[in-house]
């Protein structure tokens, strides 16, 4: 084994590691924010607004990954008025286009994961708010959204450690992220098994750390399921 | 005319809750054929009738939880105002509906507490979040009403950690926070086991004994004979009969209501 190199490795590659952060965090705000539009907008009454988020849901969640952040980053630009817009000094940086394209695809995966936990709250805790003149915003804000959230959260933690993953594919796009910056290590290094090693290892510790946040926010916020404290 | 109309709105005004000629249908079942009622302060209404006979309907008519297609209610002198839409009432403000339903107390059958909060957390959700009053003030009224309705100790629990008897208290206790003008129960003691039906019943009659407006839908023979002082027998969306539990429980009571009690002694 040669150590020199394995630390030489990881900590070139550990100097990407902020760039997949980076990627990683704006892609999970921003998509999570636009989930919670799409899935207000997928179960509106107005069958137009309904069937416009079904639809958004099926293209991002039935195409690779991959193909729709080609089309943003070799695709916008074709379109005369994003390309003499005010937005494109913007849209044209890898970065952006790979955290807005990830923010999409999470965007639709997030909106079908978030409509499961509105379907399991129950009717008549929203009866009982209604009952006492919560309405609107407010019975959204401190009934449905927080028992909503809590039956979606195994189910969003799999999708946040899925994103991890997703943004290796930044690299495709010439962003400089960990796998991004393996793969020129190997270019110049010839030494495959090495470099990937070290990157899955980086890989892993992000996400057991996130699998460690998101399981202690879970038992958090789980603990009106678990059995009461025994008195003595 | 007119002027019969004023000396109405009158009583209506002076009551605690008046509902006039109440009619709802769901698509062609037609449950509410017509029903009126005038509670004053501090009356305890019981009303009984068969399953399917629309309780729960009218009390649910009340509160708004729905809408009934006619007819006229007032809370505390205050009319909720309606417009006609292809015949049907529809309420003119969504604000006047919460500003009615935070008037009025609803305790369900099945307690309807939420799961994910704690006792006290359900008790001081209305009141800090409805009404914007101070937390504080909230928590402190909040652990007296759990005193009083006997579960003070629990007031750090989840629902699911009690019994059906003690989340039906903490039920009442939510309402209670609200400083309801009118308590609505929808057969409050239905869901329990049998052991677990008084320490309710207790609490409902210690409330009826400070002058608590209660109007409640029940099953239970004694609350409606020894706490009511008015007792409403439904039938078929109407009422059939209505009177002080003297009259009703006596020879004088109607055929219809002797053979529903009837069937209650087995
Ligand atoms: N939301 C609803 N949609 C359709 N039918 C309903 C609805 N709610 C109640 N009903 C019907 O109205 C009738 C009266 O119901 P309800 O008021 O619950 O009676 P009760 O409480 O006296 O048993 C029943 O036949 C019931 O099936
Ligand atoms: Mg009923």
């Amino acid at each position: 084994m040669d150590f020199a190199f394995l630390f030489q490795t990881m900590k070139t590659l550990l100097a990407a590691v902020p760039m997949t952060l980076a990627l990683f965090f704006l892609s999970i705000f921003f998509g999570g924010l636009l989930a919670l539009l799409i899935v207000w907008m997928r179960v509106a009454k107005n069958p137009v607004v309904r069937n416009f988020a079904k639809g958004y849901i099926f293209v991002f969640r039935g195409s690779p990954l991959l193909i729709q952040m080609f089309l943003v980053f070799y695709g916008l630009g074709q379109f005369g008025f994003i390309r003499y817009s005010f937005l494109w000094p913007f849209l044209r940086e890898p970065f952006v286009c790979a955290v807005l394209s990830l923010a999409l695809c999470t965007g639709g995966y997030t909106a079908e994961i978030f409509r499961g936990g509105l379907r399991a709250v129950p009717a008549r805790e929203i009866e009982a708010a209604r009952s006492i003149g919560m309405s609107g915003f407010l019975l959204v804000r401190r009934i449905i959204g927080p028992i909503a959230f809590r039956h979606a959260l195994p189910a969003y933690s799999t999708e946040i450690v899925m994103m991890v993953k997703s943004t290796a594919l930044a690299s495709l796009v010439t962003v400089w992220e960990v796998t991004g910056v393996a793969q020129r290590l190997i270019s110049q290094t010839y030494r495959t098994m090495e470099v990937f090693l070290c990157a899955a290892a980086i890989y892993l510790v992000l996400n057991f750390l996130i699998l460690q946040a998101t399981a202690l926010l879970e038992h958090r916020l789980s603990r009106h399921r678990r059995a009461a404290p025994r008195l003595p | 005319m007119l002027q019969d109309q004023q000396i109405d709105n009158a009583t209506a005004t002076a009551n605690r809750l008046s509902v006039r000629n109440i009619r709802k249908s769901f698509g062609e079942l037609e449950v509410l054929r017509g029903i009126s009622l005038e509670a004053h302060d501090g009356d305890v209404i019981s009303i009984l009738g068969s399953s399917g006979s629309g309780k729960s309907t009218f009390l649910r008519c009340i509160n708004l939880l729905e809408i009934a297609d006619e007819g006229e209610i007032w809370v505390d002198g205050e009319q909720i105002q309606m417009v006609k839409k292809q015949g049907k009432n529809i309420p003119v403000s969504s604000r006047q509906v919460d500003h009615i339903r935070a008037e009025l107390g609803m305790v369900f059958q099945s307690f309807n507490l939420w799961s994910h909060m704690t006792i006290l957390q359900n008790l001081i959700e209305g009141p800090v979040h409805v009404l914007k009053r101070p937390r504080a003030e909230c928590i402190a009224e909040a652990e007296a009403l759990l005193e009083k309705v006997g579960i003070a100790e629990k007031r750090h629990a989840y629902p699911a950690h009690l019994s059906g008897g003690q989340q039906q208290r903490a039920a009442i206790a939510r309402s209670l926070a609200m400083k309801p003008k009118v308590m609505l129960f929808d057969e409050p003691t239905s869901a329990l086991d049998p052991e677990l039906v008084g320490e309710v019943l207790r609490v409902m009659r210690s409330l009826a004994e400070e002058g608590m407006t209660m109007l409640v839908v029940t099953h239970e023979m004694s609350f409606a004979r020894n706490v009511s002082n008015r007792v409403i027998f439904m039938r078929e969306g109407q009422i059939d009969s209505d009177g002080a539990p003297e009259t009703m429980f006596s020879d004088a009571a109607s055929p219809a209501f002797r053979q529903f009690i009837g069937s209650f002694r087995g």
